[in-house]
C-alpha cells in the first residue's frame, strides 16, 4: 500500500487535481493505453497509469471507481479533462517517466496489479 | 427516488458528434443506481458494461439510444443503434477481435474487448443485429 503523497514522491510527479486527496491509500495499479483492457480487470483502490490523454480516460476511471490517474511521459491534459476529473473527484498526476518505468517504480515500492474479481 | 416494486425507466440519446461526451449516459445511470442504494459491485458491473456498449454505439454506429429498466430484481440496459450491424457475431465475441479503425484505437478503444467485457460483467446478454439496419444489445445484471 502507498499513500498518494508517497506515489507523488516516488514518481517525482506533479499534482494537477485532487490536492486534498494525498492521504488516500492505493493498493493496486494498472498501466495501459487501451481503456477496454483497463475495464477487463476490476481492482480496488487503484492507480491507473496511462499515456493516453483524452476525456475517456477520466470516464473509464469513473466507471471503474478509480480515484487516481497518472499521465506518463510528461503529458499534461487540458482543462476539459481536468475539469471533468474535478467534477468526478478524481486525482490527476503527471510524471516525466515513461509507462514501463512508472509501473516498475510503483511495483517495486509495493503496489501490485492484483484484481479482486478475477 | 428509491428501489420499489414500480419499474424505473430511463432514456438517453447517444449522439456521436462529440466523442468526449461519450459515456454521459452511463455516468448518469451509475449515479442513479448509487442513489437508489444498489450495491457498489452491481453498480460497477452495470456501469462498465453499459459504457462499453455506449462507446460501441458512438464508434461503430453514429450513436443511438439507451433505455434502462430498474426493478428490485434486475437492471436491464438496452442500447440500440442504426449502424452497419455485426457481420460475424462469433468473431466479434472473441477477445481481441476488432473492426475499429486506427483513429478509434488512438482514442483508447477498439481493442476487441467491448463485447467480451459486456458479457463478463452481466448475467445475461443478448445481441440482435441486422446488416445495414443496426444492432441492439441487451444487458441484464441481477440485483
Amino acid at each position: 500500500m502507498l499513500k498518494v503523497r508517497e506515489i507523488v514522491k516516488i514518481l517525482d510527479a506533479e499534482v494537477l487535481t485532487g490536492e486534498d486527496q494525498m492521504d488516500m491509500e492505493i493498493y493496486s495499479g494498472c498501466g495501459a493505453d487501451l481503456m477496454s483492457d483497463v475495464m477487463a480487470f476490476v481492482k480496488e483502490s487503484v492507480i491507473l497509469c496511462t499515456g493516453l490523454v483524452n476525456p475517456q480516460v477520466v470516464r473509464t476511471a469513473e466507471m471503474m471507481d478509480i480515484k487516481v490517474l497518472c499521465f506518463v511521459r510528461g503529458k499534461v491534459p487540458g482543462e476539459v479533462i481536468l475539469d471533468l476529473a474535478r467534477e468526478k473527484g478524481i486525482t490527476i498526476l503527471t510524471t516525466k517517466h515513461p509507462l514501463f518505468i512508472t509501473c516498475g517504480m510503483l511495483y517495486s515500492a509495493g503496489i501490485q496489479g492484483r484484481g479482486v474479481w478475477n | 427516488m428509491e428501489l420499489s416494486e414500480e419499474i424505473i425507466r430511463l432514456h438517453y440519446d447517444i449522439n456521436d458528434e462529440d466523442f468526449s461526451a461519450a459515456g454521459e449516459a452511463s455516468s448518469a445511470v451509475k449515479k442513479t443506481l448509487s442513489r437508489l442504494g444498489v450495491s457498489p459491485e452491481t453498480v460497477k458491473r452495470v456501469a462498465i458494461a453499459m459504457y462499453e456498449a455506449e462507446i460501441n454505439a458512438v464508434i461503430h454506429a453514429d450513436g443511438g439510444a439507451a433505455d434502462i429498466e430498474i426493478t428490485p430484481q434486475q437492471i436491464k440496459v438496452v442500447i440500440s443503434d442504426r449502424g452497419p450491424g455485426i457481420p460475424n457475431m462469433e468473431a466479434a465475441m472473441q477477445p481481441g477481435f476488432s473492426t475499429a479503425t486506427e483513429s478509434v484505437r488512438e482514442l483508447g478503444f477498439g481493442a476487441g474487448m467491448g463485447l467480451p467485457n459486456m458479457k463478463r460483467y452481466t448475467d445475461e446478454m443478448y445481441v440482435d443485429t441486422k446488416i445495414g439496419v443496426g444492432t441492439t444489445v441487451t444487458l441484464i445484471v441481477k440485483i
